[in-house]
C-alpha cells in the first residue's frame, strides 16, 4: 500500500476518502446484488469516475492495470512526471437520445495517479489497451534495480 | 409492461446455483456490472461495463422471460507480486426480467473494449389472436 501517498497533500486525502466511498458502494453492490451507482450519484463531489487500478512489481518492472471500459485508445492519456504515473481521459456517453437513459455508469473526465517508489525508465514505458483494460509496463531504472554485492568473509 | 429495466435481485451474490462447469464448487461469486438501459421506439439498448471480458467469455441467455448476462474475466496476472489491488477478480453477472414485447429471437449483442451492448428489438404491436377451441 505504500505506493499510494496518502499524507501531505490535502487534496489527495480527499481522494482517498472518495475511494473509500467507492469501496463502500461496491460493498453495497455485492451484498444486494445490484448496482447502487444511482444511489451514490447525488453525492455531488463523488460524482466522478475513479477507475480501479492494480499495481504489480518484480525486480525489473512495475505493471499497472486500470479498468477503463468503453474508451478509444486515443482517448487515454498517460503521463509520467517524476515518480508519478497519471492516467487520465474522458469518456463520452454513447447514447444519442437526450433523455437520461440510466444512472449507473460514469461519464466525463477521470484521472488516476500512481506513485512509484523507485525511478523508472521513462523511455521504455509501454502501454496496451485490450478488452477495456489498460496495461502499463514501466521498467525500473538500472540504478534502482537491486544489486548483488558479494561480501567475502575472511 | 416496461419490465426490462427491472433487475431480478435474486439470487443474492454468493448464493447462485453453481453452473455445470463449476458444479464441484460450493459457491460462485459474481460482481454486478454497472449497466444503463436506454429505451427507444424500436428497441431497448443495454450497455454494461465488463472490463476484461471478451467475446468468447460472454454468455447471454434468455430463459423463462429472463435475460441473464454472464461475463468471465481472464486478466493475465503480470509478472511479480501485487503491490496494490483494487480490481475485483470475480466474474460478472446480471439478470433482467424481459418486457414481453421484446422479440427474443432478434436480440443482438456485441462487446467492444469491455462494454457489452445488447439490442433487444420490440416486436411489432402484439396483435390480438383468436384461439380456436377444438
Amino acid at each position: 500500500m505504500n505506493i499510494i501517498r496518502y499524507q501531505r497533500v490535502p487534496q489527495h486525502e480527499l481522494s482517498v476518502a472518495f475511494d473509500r466511498f467507492a469501496n463502500l458502494r461496491e460493498e453495497f453492490d455485492r451484498v444486494f446484488d445490484t448496482s447502487f451507482g444511482s444511489v451514490f450519484r447525488p453525492l455531488g463531489s463523488l460524482n466522478r469516475w475513479n477507475p480501479a487500478v492494480d499495481v504489480y512489481q518484480n525486480k525489473d518492472q512495475y505493471t499497472v492495470h486500470a479498468e477503463l471500459p468503453g474508451l478509444k485508445k486515443e482517448e487515454i492519456e498517460l503521463s509520467l512526471n517524476g515518480d508519478t504515473l497519471t492516467i487520465s481521459g474522458e469518456r463520452k456517453q454513447e447514447t444519442t437520445s437526450e433523455e437520461g437513459s440510466g444512472t449507473e455508469r460514469f461519464f466525463g473526465k477521470f484521472q488516476r495517479s500512481v506513485i512509484l517508489p523507485v525511478p523508472v525508465n521513462a523511455e521504455k514505458v509501454n502501454a496496451t489497451y485490450k478488452d477495456g483494460i489498460l496495461t502499463v509496463v514501466l521498467p525500473k531504472a538500472e540504478e534502482a534495480k537491486p544489486k548483488q554485492i558479494p561480501v567475502s568473509v575472511n | 409492461m416496461n419490465t426490462l429495466t427491472r433487475d431480478q435481485n435474486v439470487p443474492a451474490e454468493g448464493t447462485v446455483t453453481p453452473q455445470k462447469e463449476f458444479a464441484d464448487q460450493r459457491q460462485v461469486y459474481y460482481v454486478t456490472p454497472p449497466a444503463d438501459v436506454e429505451s427507444t421506439e424500436n428497441a431497448y439498448i443495454v450497455r454494461a461495463e465488463m472490463p476484461g471480458v471478451d467475446k468468447a467469455n460472454l454468455e447471454i441467455t434468455v430463459d423463462k422471460g429472463e435475460l441473464a448476462i454472464v461475463g468471465r474475466r481472464h486478466i493475465e496476472p503480470p509478472p511479480g507480486e501485487p503491490v496494490y489491488l483494487e480490481i475485483r477478480r470475480a466474474d460478472f453477472r446480471r439478470v433482467y426480467e424481459l418486457d414481453p414485447a421484446v422479440d427474443t429471437t432478434k436480440i443482438t449483442a456485441h462487446i467492444d473494449q469491455g462494454i457489452l451492448t445488447l439490442t433487444l428489438p420490440k416486436a411489432e404491436a402484439v396483435k390480438p389472436r383468436r384461439i380456436t377451441v377444438d
